[in-house]
């Protein structure tokens, strides 16, 4: 039984070489990221994690391309990245729904170039993918959280993007709302098989969600350690293995702190 | 929702209502008492008010201010909105252009009065020209500052849908910015009407403004003068209100809602 994807065994979708980030703020230059290196299989599903502000969503970022490596390149498909781009969603940790569009409009936000038929299709399609049936008049403010945050994963999908960047997406909801989400998100992943990068601090959402949970150290961040997490979904999370990898990360991340 | 504190409706009404009968009778006697001559009770008021609208004169002022404030606020929406949002959106113009605002800005338009009568001559383009002012520095304020408070968060999704500069700032960065500028525009209407009122009574010769001079000027009629006074208020009060309604418009209305 072979239930998990080793990066080698498919197409390498998203290639980090040797990046680090350095910020000048006030003359001052504090390092950020220190020699990243990473590769990720094409529809493989990878959570970074690590300590609160230790450079995981920098990273991130900076694959999206909203930030250029002060030296290092990544790579997508083999292309270096030089902006953002339609093909690669970034879903944000805050409040990324536009409030002045109904939930309609927010998700045919990027369907700006197709024609109107094939836009209203896809926007009914995944209204219906994320639940949202019979809120496609109203606004977000009046959606809860956990339908916001819907709202954004599918106003990213409706792109049909190949790779997801979510920045710890589930962050701001109730941790029942919080549990709800992940299994929307697997469900959603084994559907459309993206390659999803996935930022958290969370240890147990870490183990739940990933194929591969990248251990990145406290500022400047370095990859500690790279965990398989091989266990078949839907995941029982009391099994042994579970609770041996989890409490596995948990040792890794308890060495950061003491460093 | 209704929630247990809210007033009733006819409760609504009935307190202002109180309050301005309250008002009106505190005037009245206030002018009974003090056995004034020059000033107007209510009633006299009241007299006045329909003696202008028997001659057929206040129709024509109502028109004449309304007509400056639409002239001088809408040059001020159409020249001040493109410029405060290409502020905004180009933060290097608007540190080189901001000093000289900033000193532009807190002149009264009352202070341009003269400057405006040496530009426009006696008339109407010199009371246009005050509004013009006194409008167009809160909208470009407002539009500044609607702009650079848009979130990086919205702007980089933006990006990321791959819109070209041109449509960031049409899709996202104005509707984004949208609820500031609709209450930079409402204040700026409202300094438009304190400013129409002051420039008639300078430059021109028609307008509630210019009734209220020509009343005092000719024949001390103070109760032409009140009745002038209390129907500034209540146009102004009109106009605030009609503008508050584009608040609830759906596409702004999460800018006006401290929940959301």
């Amino acid at each position: 039984m072979e239930p998990f994807v080793t990066p080698a065994a498919v197409d390498t979708k998203l290639r980090v070489e040797h990046v680090n980030i350095v910020f000048d703020r006030d003359g001052k230059s504090t390092p950020v990221l220190n020699d990243i290196s990473l590769e990720v299989g094409d529809g493989e599903f990878v959570c970074l994690l690590g300590p609160s502000g230790c450079g995981k969503s920098t990273l991130l970022s900076t694959m999206a391309g909203f930030l250029s490596p002060t030296s290092g390149e990544i790579k997508i498909d083999g292309e270096a990245v030089r902006g953002p781009d339609p093909r690669r969603i970034f879903v944000f940790q805050e409040r990324g729904v536009f409030p002045w569009l109904t939930v309609e409009g927010n998700i045919g936000f990027g369907l700006f170039k197709l024609p109107r038929a094939e836009r209203e299709r896809r926007i009914a399609y995944y209204v219906k993918m994320v639940g949202l049936e019979g809120f496609e008049r109203t606004y977000p403010p009046e959606l809860s959280g956990g339908m916001k945050q819907r709202l954004e994963v599918a106003r990213a999908l409706a792109v049909n993007p190949d790779m997801l960047f979510l920045d710890e997406p589930f962050g701001a909801l109730d941790s029942i709302t919080r549990l709800i989400m992940r299994g929307e998100l697997l469900r959603i992943w084994e559907a459309e098989r993206k390659t999803v990068i996935f930022v958290t601090h969370d240890i147990d959402e870490a183990v739940q969600l990933a194929d591969r949970v990248v251990v990145m150290s406290a500022r400047p961040a370095t990859i500690q350690q790279i965990v398989n997490i091989d266990i078949p979904h839907p995941r029982d999370i009391s099994s042994p293995r579970y609770l041996e990898l989890r409490d596995g990360i948990f040792k890794q991340i308890g060495l950061a702190h003491k460093l | 929702m209704k929630s247990l504190a809210e007033p009733k409706k006819w409760e609504r009404y009935f307190w202002p209502i109180l309050v301005s009968a309250l008002f009106l009778a505190l005037w009245h006697y206030s002018v009974i008492w003090t056995a004034t001559r020059i000033f107007p009770s209510p009633l006299d008021v009241e007299r006045g008010m329909a003696e202008l609208l028997r001659e057929n004169v206040l129709w024509g002022d109502i028109a004449d201010s309304l007509r400056r404030v639409a002239i001088g606020f809408g040059a001020a929406v159409v020249l001040g909105i493109p410029l405060g949002l290409t502020f905004g959106w180009y933060p290097p113009v608007n540190q080189v252009v901001n000093p000289t605002m900033q000193i532009l800005r807190p002149i009264s338009p009352i202070a341009w009065i003269p400057v405006s009568i040496i530009f426009f001559g006696v008339g109407d383009d010199a009371a246009i020209f005050l509004i013009f002012l006194g409008a167009f520095f809160p909208i470009v304020v407002a539009c500044v500052d609607g702009v650079s408070n848009v979130p990086s968060v919205s702007r980089r999704a933006g990006r990321n849908f791959g819109l070209a500069p041109w449509q960031l700032l049409a899709k996202v960065v104005f509707p984004a910015a949208l609820p500031q500028i609709i209450v930079g525009l409402r204040i700026a209407l409202g300094i438009a009407w304190l400013v129409v009122v002051a420039a008639e009574m300078i430059a021109v010769e028609s307008g509630l403004g210019y009734l209220i001079i020509d009343s005092r000027n000719s024949g001390k009629r103070y109760d032409l003068v009140v009745a002038a006074m209390l129907l500034i208020g209540l146009i102004g009060l009109t106009l605030d209100l009609g503008f508050r309604r584009l608040e609830r418009i759906k596409s702004v209305r999460w800018g006006f809602r401290n929940e959301s």
